[in-house]
């Protein structure tokens, strides 16, 4: 049933002349976003994978300052996270909001702005990370001046985003709205309070907190990013692009309402698990452990969910790759959600904390979890943008997809073993109390399991390359194409 | 613990925010139908009509 209204242009493409900005959906943004989400996605994998040949072939930083692990590791961070993942999450949260509220967005020049100002972020976050400008706050890095710009243009987005929602013709706020709602609404807070810092050059600042106060705001940012940066709204993302994939309404709404609000009153305090057997208070560490623990039940119901809404089509899992990746992303994203309770555990943590299987865990989220969601939702999104009914080709994407899972699965399994070897090598002890190994043994056992780390990171880079190569044959065999809007609001159910 | 004289109050402003949206939305009626929301989006067609010649249709004439 088709649920073109009465007075759309039924069948009639947004094409130009025809189209004006009050009937068609703005998706100029969303195509610069899901274009710009590649192109990141392969700058940031690459600068990954070149520290981890520096880790295992450590002459490779030439004596060059700019291109020292120490510089490039929050360059990579920056990039994958908030150059990749963040355009990734404007593309499909601008693309979602418009489609489910059945509006165009909201100040489409605020929206190009924030395309503009977050391109801007990104520029001179890959500038002054390599020159040595940095807060040394993980994952919040950038100088005051950036943030300055960051902040202004959350606002914006914020603005865009929920003016869209007010103007919706539908009256349901559709799930996948809530948790994209929730995330730019924290992260505006997260990153206000955590970036307050005393300006003394254009340069250089100093946090407005010190110490453990410092280290507690920090991991209370840190964590919460985790949470509504890299789950929330990327599970906005599962909500929409799994069921329109899969062509199955979600397996219960009501878990994936259940799930929201679970996952938005547990998450906050989760934070202090970075922080076991430091100067933090031991009852702090405990509440950070104990909020851990309750959270692995808001994610695996979401988890299940998002599975089972292929329940009776598992079918179209052999033959649709995109379908591969948005499944697949949730197998890494319970395995993951699973792994990280634990680890928040505090005896499991006392051997985990400051090892490579942190690393590893990490990568299970962001490789598996977050790379593969974004990639299977921009495989979605490009060729509806672009005028086309598939991808160039559908080979290249089943091709991605086995060697970055294979590439994930290396890296994951050489971090898990390089980290446990780590972390028990250091809690050696003899007879008479004396380490038994020193630290730089622990490094030297570590190398084997470098060298496959490299290899996993350069399979998941070739996969993105392949993307790149096969969004780019796509949209040269089409062109920017805007779709109308029902000009009435379909029967809703 | 000074940054906890934050933390604390801003989390649990955080949470008494959300729990006065969700009720608002509870009490407007936005969770009152648990089944129609999951359908809807499904029937927004957003595939692009074929752009370009060559673009030959196969797969659309599966839904309509």
């Amino acid at each position: 049933m088709t649920t073109v209204a009465i007075g759309a242009p039924a069948g009639a493409p947004g094409a130009s002349g025809v189209s004006n900005a009050a009937t068609t959906y703005n998706y100029k943004v969303v195509r610069q976003f899901a274009v710009m989400t590649v192109v990141w996605g392969v700058v940031g994998m690459l600068v990954g994978v070149w520290i981890a040949a520096e880790l295992a072939w450590p002459a490779l930083n030439m004596d060059i300052p700019w291109i020292t692990y120490s510089r490039l590791r929050p360059l990579h961070t920056n990039a994958v996270i908030f150059a990749f993942g963040g355009s990734a999450l404007f593309a499909t949260s601008y693309f979602v909001v418009q489609r489910t509220c059945q509006a165009p967005l909201f100040a489409p020049k605020l929206a190009a702005f924030t395309f503009w100002g977050w391109q801007a972020v990104i520029v001179a976050a890959a500038i002054t990370l390599p020159l040595g400008l940095s807060t040394t706050k993980e994952y919040a890095e950038l100088e005051w001046p950036i943030d300055v710009l960051i902040a202004l243009v959350w606002v914006a987005y914020a603005i865009v985003f929920f003016g869209t929602i007010a103007r919706r013709k539908t009256p349901h706020i559709y799930v996948a709205n809530w948790f994209f709602g929730a995330y730019v609404i924290t992260i505006a807070v997260l990153h206000i309070v955590n970036s307050m810092a005393l300006p003394v050059t254009w340069t250089k600042s100093y946090s407005a907190y010190a110490g453990v106060q410092d280290a507690m705001v920090q991991w209370w940012y840190g964590h919460n990013a985790v949470g509504f940066f890299l789950t929330a709204g990327f599970l906005g993302m599962m909500y929409y692009f799994i069921p329109k994939q899969a062509e199955r309404p979600v397996y219960s709404y009501r878990l994936s309402i259940v799930h929201f609000w679970a996952l938005i009153f547990t998450y906050m305090w989760a934070g202090p698990h970075h922080l076991h057997y430091t100067a933090l208070p031991d009852w702090a560490q405990s509440v950070g452990m104990v909020f851990s623990l309750i959270l692995l039940a808001p994610s695996w119901g979401g988890m299940i969910n998002g599975i089972m809404t292929l329940s009776g089509a598992w079918h179209k899992l052999r033959e649709d790759p995109i379908l591969k990746f948005l499944v697949v992303s949730l197998s890494f994203y319970g395995m993951s959600t699973f792994e990280g309770p634990m680890m928040s555990i505090k005896t499991v943590n006392a051997l985990s904390h400051y090892t490579d299987w942190t690393v590893g865990h990490v990568h299970s989220g962001a490789l598996g979890w977050v790379g593969f969601i974004t990639m299977g939702s921009i495989y979605y999104l490009i060729p509806r943008l672009f005028g086309r009914t598939q991808m160039y080709s559908t080979r290249l994407i089943e091709t991605h997809f086995w060697i970055s899972t294979i590439g994930v699965v290396l890296y994951i399994a050489a971090l898990w073993i390089a980290g446990v070897t780590q972390g028990l090598m250091w809690r050696a002890t003899n007879v008479d109390g004396t380490l038994t190994y020193a630290f730089v043994e622990s490094v030297k056992a570590s190398y084997p399991y470098w060298y496959i780390r490299f290899a996993g990171g350069l399979l998941y880079l070739a996969g993105m390359l392949l993307m790149l190569y096969n969004c780019l044959m796509t949209i040269r065999a089409g062109k920017a194409v805007d779709a109308p809007v029902p000009a009435v609001a379909a029967a809703h159910a | 613990m000074e940054a906890l004289y934050l933390l604390v109050p801003l989390s649990l402003a955080i949470v008494a925010l959300a729990a006065w949206i969700f009720l608002r939305m509870s009490d407007s009626g936005q969770f009152d139908d648990m089944e129609g929301p999951a359908h809807s989006i499904l029937h927004d067609d957003d595939r692009s009509p074929p752009a370009t010649k060559e673009g030959t249709d196969d797969d659309d004439n599966a839904r309509s």
